[in-house]
């Protein structure tokens, strides 16, 4: 592929790999380049790449907490307050507030607004759904969905220059260094 | 640090644990052969078995409109058996799904990875069971357009549900597990929605898969955030699954009714849901694994394990009846007593011979691993347990309900051809939504099974 015949402005590079080993080596070679704004493709979760690429961390735990916490509440309002304030019904003489009769509804709010938040959170967290990238636009990326690993260098990264980077992509061990272009 | 002589072998632990997934795949191979069943064309058999479930649904859509029509009056129930086959055929639903919550959630946090080839099926077959299930207590309503009378939602009456009846319990269980078994199953499908908008020839397909898929590169990123997703999501629906069947059970068990009115029958119930479950993921993944040869994916070893945790939970079950039978002997409560004499020599008796024949006789064959093994004798005990579970529950509200306390009040039940109509009719809705379902989207989890393939578990030793 060519470097300037194009009008459209460069994104980055993207490099194919047949195995998730070769791209664990690479992910070790663009880290010591110094690289920050790059990013791998697998089609399965790989532990080695995440691991390669330092990602642990996720505050989706807290987000799914906070969830289950709100829901939980939600539950127990919804529950106090018709019962006691606004609807207040009298069975057999008990009690208005009847909490241990409550626990069914507030357990499954808990779990009904946790597994929203999961979802939810999960989607904003990948910054999901996004109907374009420009990775979509290259053909051979389609299998990053099916059979092959890939590696992507943005162009927005300092270190990043349309010479120096693509040479740097080419000595790794890629199938073939691709021009991702908007 | 244990002693690597006393470590077996590669080989002699592939022979003591066979694959889980056929020799010489690679993620190419699993992918075009998973993904192939959805886009290439359809094959002929699929036409009539869709045809034959689409006839199916055509019943219940008489029997409904009838319904409607002429009111719950067209149905056997009557005044001492006022909940007959909805109920029936309610329990019975909710308790197939749940087998398919118990692979997905359960065995994936306990890590067992040869759940990858059958959770994404089970969990399908979870959401349709529960669409069926959630037809009978809004067609029992009679007038099932105020079925929002169910829901806390301010109203100008300023009337709201009663929250200490088990009744309103069960519309937040229900509703809550079928909103959250969408949301599992919608989040595993969207890396192989991506897969198949790669890999669709055609633009309407690929933009539908594309717009489902919501934009999913496989970044590793992604998939960290999506595992955390996953394990949690597996966290909240292990309990739920748990909680969803013990409140079915409450709207029995909260009753006076003798034979109901027992403490028994949360984990009795919960045990009969994912007993009756496996047998039904049995009895679909038989036919479907030969019909799209995916023999190499769903092998002998996944059918024998259903086979075990079909004979597990059986025995919980069996223990279950054994239990009714003695509290009734040692409470020495005449009513209780009265109920089991007339369950097992009553009018009824031949449903529960019957259901002692299909829960415990049939599932005892499972003890030998040669019928374990035999795709006919595992498929021939699963529809045993199949109708056995129907009849469980068929003797739990009708035996009960028809005589209870005063001899005044007794009556009989049986079923009319709009109940047996109707639900026959669910069995078709159930048939349709999985015929669409194995035709157009992968009903095997692809990126699943390839995380299982000998070159993602070299990966994991490489590094």
């Amino acid at each position: 592929m060519s470097l300037s015949n194009s009008s459209r402005p460069l994104r980055g590079y993207l490099a194919e790999f047949d195995a998730p080993e070769k791209v664990v080596d690479a992910i070790h070679r663009v880290r010591e380049e110094g690289y920050e704004k790059y990013d791998t493709f697998s089609p399965y979760p790989c532990e080695e790449m995440a691991d390669a690429m330092d990602v642990h961390r996720s505050w989706l735990p807290f987000i799914v907490l906070g969830g289950g916490i709100t829901g939980a509440l939600t539950g127990w309002a919804l529950q106090f307050l018709t019962s006691t304030q606004v609807y207040p019904m009298n069975i057999g003489g008990r009690p208005y507030n009847s909490w241990p009769a409550f626990i069914v509804v507030i357990f499954e709010c808990t779990i009904l607004f946790a597994a929203f938040s999961a979802v939810l959170g999960m989607f904003a967290l990948n910054r999901l759904p996004q109907p374009h990238h420009p990775l979509f636009g290259i053909e051979s990326f389609k299998r990053a969905s099916q059979d092959r690993y890939f590696l992507y260098v943005e162009s927005t990264d300092p270190r990043f220059d349309i010479h120096s980077t693509r040479a740097f992509m080419e000595s790794l061990d890629s199938s073939e260094v691709t021009a991702v272009e908007d | 640090m244990a002693d690597p002589r006393h470590e077996p072998s590669t080989a002699a632990r592939a022979a003591l644990r066979p694959p889980i997934v056929g020799p010489g795949h690679t993620p190419t191979s699993v992918t075009d052969k998973i993904a192939a069943v959805v886009t290439a064309g359809t094959p002929r058999w699929w036409f009539l078995g869709a045809g034959g479930a689409f006839s199916l649904l055509g019943i219940f859509a008489i029997s409904v409109f009838w319904l409607f029509a002429k009111g719950p009056g067209i149905w056997g129930i009557n005044n001492p058996v006022a909940w007959g086959f909805a109920i029936i055929n309610f329990v019975w639903w909710i308790g197939i799904g749940h087998a398919g919550t118990l692979i997905s959630a359960i065995l994936l946090l306990l890590k067992q990875d040869w759940r990858n080839s059958i959770n994404r099926f089970a969990e399908a077959m979870t959401i349709f069971a529960v669409a069926c299930a959630g037809m009978f207590p809004l067609l029992h309503m009679g007038r099932p357009w105020r079925f929002y009378y169910l829901l806390p939602i301010p109203n100008t009456f300023t009337l709201w549900p009663q929250f200490r009846s088990p009744l309103i319990w069960d519309v937040f269980a229900v509703t809550t597990y079928a909103l959250v078994s969408i949301l599992f199953w919608y989040v595993g499908l969207i890396p192989d929605l991506a897969t198949l908008r790669d890999r669709s020839k055609n633009r309407f397909a690929a933009s539908i898969y594309g717009l489902l898929a919501a934009g999913w590169r496989g970044s590793t990123r992604h998939w960290h955030q999506y595992e955390v997703a996953s394990m949690l999501l597996a966290g909240l629906a292990t309990p739920l699954v748990v909680s969803v069947h013990t409140v079915v059970s409450f709207d029995f068990a909260v009753g006076q009714v003798p034979g109901w009115h027992t403490t028994i029958f949360p984990p009795y119930f919960v045990a009969g849901a994912v007993f009756a479950g496996f047998a039904m993921v049995i009895t679909l993944t038989i036919p479907l694994r030969y019909l799209f040869g995916l023999q190499d994916f769903i092998t002998a070893r996944h059918m024998e394990n259903m086979g075990k945790v079909m004979l597990a939970t059986g025995l919980i079950v069996v223990y279950g009846y054994a239990i009714e039978l003695f509290i009734a002997w040692y409470s020495g409560n005449g009513f209780e007593q009265f109920m089991i004499h007339n369950r097992i020599t009553g009018p009824y008796r031949y449903s529960w011979f019957a259901l002692i024949l299909c829960n415990f006789v049939a599932v005892q064959f499972l003890w030998s691993s040669r019928v374990r093994k035999s795709v006919l004798g595992l498929f021939i005990v699963s529809m045993f347990v199949n109708v056995g579970m129907w009849l469980e529950r068929f003797v739990i509200v009708v035996t009960s309900l028809h005589r209870d306390f005063m001899p005044s009040s007794w009556g009989m039940y049986t079923g009319t051809i709009w109940d047996w109509a109707t639900y026959i009719g669910t069995i078709g809705l159930f048939l349709s939504l999985m015929f669409l379902f194995i035709r157009f989207l992968p009903m095997i989890s692809i990126f699943e099974m390839r995380m299982i393939l000998p070159e993602a578990k070299n990966a994991k030793k490489g590094a």
